[in-house]
């Protein structure tokens, strides 16, 4: 059972960097308690996208509309974290952070809150590491890590930004199972991934991107060879004689 | 033996008023060092210390070696660069270490040559160095202050604080108390300098913010800790310092601060996180 409605909007949204478009003139919706892949070539606009979701890239042109109450309830784990591994600080208190929304600024956390902690790192088999400095943690124990605190997060749109790039095949199954789970729970789940095996088999929508959109729905039409071949021959090369685009203007 | 550790302190009262004063510039200085420190922002700690010198020189213009008059401008001054230099860092592309560089000498300049305009030697060396032996009530009081208000703001700013320096982009998805935090700490790191610079002068001031908190981190591993050691590593360093300027008669000034420094060198040395000794000599590798 997933409630109707619309969970993101996309009105003819251009995003980008200077006057540059990384995402082009995308319009379309994400449903309340979907899951999608968003999948592309390099330089496609993939998390161009979910940072105009985020809000922390403003559109250059059209409007990105979140429903009622989404806005402030969005977790999301960015491409290769810009976190400060040498930071002294413990996995708990990394986890810990995910209680942030319910916490805020000075709130305390309980003893409820810890049972919390302690089954959110239970869920991504971290026990166990409670008091190691983050310093210490491999590639896919971060991961493993990150996702706990997106667990702690408790929020109804996750954006995952290529969540299993460098990841074993163990650990990307394991995180697989929180991301399904999310989806059995009627979370929005949006990911950002390369591996079309993985989307064929976990996600049942899918936007395949190319700066322009090349075809979104379900995913067994998306990735059709013809949208595949058709999304390859994006042109990445910079056309430094770009004239100003006039698709939309008013 | 026991003598020559507390008679300085029992017989002079200028002693035991710049025990004091060390002791408060440790207690609110140290733990700023070590987010300072946590934040790649060592260096602009010092900067910032330089950037407050033209404005207690123009304070000294005004009025002489005054109190409020000095603090006053140095404040201004710390503020406006501490604002413009965090605004920049946040909004340009421009990198805080470049326009950092430009501020310090700029100010450094500036300041001595404002100072020179009325003052004699005397007054500069105690502007760039300080008179920690020389802290009169006024002085005291406002360096306990500003102990007192760094210590009450990191309990508010420690949560948002922590998680800048950690994870950004998290604290961004979550909050948008990631500015205000920022410039609300580097107004700590001024009201500090211009605390410290009273006892150790422009140029010293940063050294118990920063010594302690870089000798802390060769001794612990997470960050409440690192804290604490950092806070009684610089209080021992005042007393040290002192003592060693009493009995072998040297500046008290560098004295502490180069007690401190000691102090970082033999943490540098032995420090079990990453001590020179432990690198050289890790030990047989473990089973698992």
């Amino acid at each position: 059972m997933r409630p109707a409605g619309t969970a993101i909007r996309f009105d003819d949204v251009t995003l980008g960097y200077g006057r540059r478009p990384a995402v082009h003139h995308l319009a379309g919706t994400i449903a309340p308690g979907s899951l999608t892949a968003i999948v592309g070539p390099n330089g496609a606009g993939k998390s161009t996208l979910l940072k105009g979701v985020v809000g922390t890239l403003a559109p250059l042109q059209g409007a990105i509309s979140l429903s009622e109450g989404m806005r402030t309830r969005i977790a999301y784990l960015p491409q290769a974290a810009d976190l400060d591994r040498s930071f002294p600080i413990s996995v708990y208190d990394l986890v810990a952070m995910g209680l942030w929304s319910r916490s805020g600024l000075f709130g305390g956390i309980g003893r409820r809150d810890w049972a919390r902690i302690e089954e959110a790192l239970a869920a991504v088999g971290l026990t166990g590491f409670e008091r190691r400095p983050i310093g210490t943690l491999s590639g896919g124990q971060m991961q493993r890590a990150l996702f706990a605190r997106l667990l702690l997060q408790d929020a109804s749109l996750i954006l995952l930004d290529e969540p299993f790039t460098a990841i074993d095949t163990k650990t990307t199954a394991d995180l697989l199972d929180l991301v399904r789970r999310w989806h059995d729970e009627a979370r929005t789940v949006v990911a950002v991934l390369h591996d079309l095996d993985v989307v064929r088999r976990v996600f049942p929508e899918t936007l395949l991107i190319a700066r322009e959109p090349v075809a979104w729905g379900e995913t067994g039409t998306v990735l059709h060879p013809a949208n595949l071949l058709k999304a390859r021959r994006m042109i990445e090369a910079h056309d430094p004689h770009a004239a100003s685009c006039d698709k939309g203007a008013a | 033996m026991l003598d020559a550790l507390l008679t300085p302190f029992t017989e002079f009262e200028f002693m035991r008023r710049a025990l004091v004063g060390t002791i408060a510039i440790a207690v609110g200085g140290a733990p700023v060092g070590v987010f300072l420190m946590l934040r790649r922002m060592s260096l602009t700690g010092d900067a910032m210390a330089h950037a407050i010198l033209p404005g207690a020189a123009v304070g000294y213009l005004v009025a002489g070696l005054s109190l409020p008059a000095m603090t006053a401008g140095g404040l201004v001054a710390g503020m406006i660069v501490a604002v413009l230099a965090g605004l920049v860092a946040r909004f340009t592309d421009l990198k805080e270490d470049a326009s950092l560089a430009a501020f310090y000498l700029l100010s450094l300049a500036l300041g001595v040559t404002i100072v020179s305009l009325r003052g004699s030697n005397v007054d500069l060396l105690h502007v760039l160095f300080g008179t920690v032996l020389a802290l009169d009530d006024a002085a005291l009081v406002l360096i306990a202050a500003i102990a007192t208000v760094t210590l009450l703001a990191l309990a508010l700013l420690y949560r948002p604080l922590v998680l800048e320096c950690v994870d950004p982009t998290f604290l961004r998805s979550v909050s948008r108390a990631g500015t205000p935090t920022h410039l609300a700490f580097l107004g700590l790191v001024v009201l500090n300098l211009v605390g410290g610079f009273h006892a150790l002068g422009t140029l010293l001031a940063v050294g118990l913010m920063m010594l302690p908190a870089a000798a802390a981190r060769f001794w612990c591993a997470d960050i409440t800790l690192m804290t604490a050691a950092a806070t009684l590593i610089g209080i021992l360093s005042g007393y040290a310092g002192l003592l060693l300027s009493y009995h072998w008669e040297l500046p008290a000034g560098p004295a502490v601060i180069l007690t401190a420094g000691g102090i970082y060198v033999l943490s540098l040395t032995l420090g079990p996180q990453g001590g020179l000794v432990w690198l050289a000599r890790p030990g047989r590798h473990l089973e698992a």
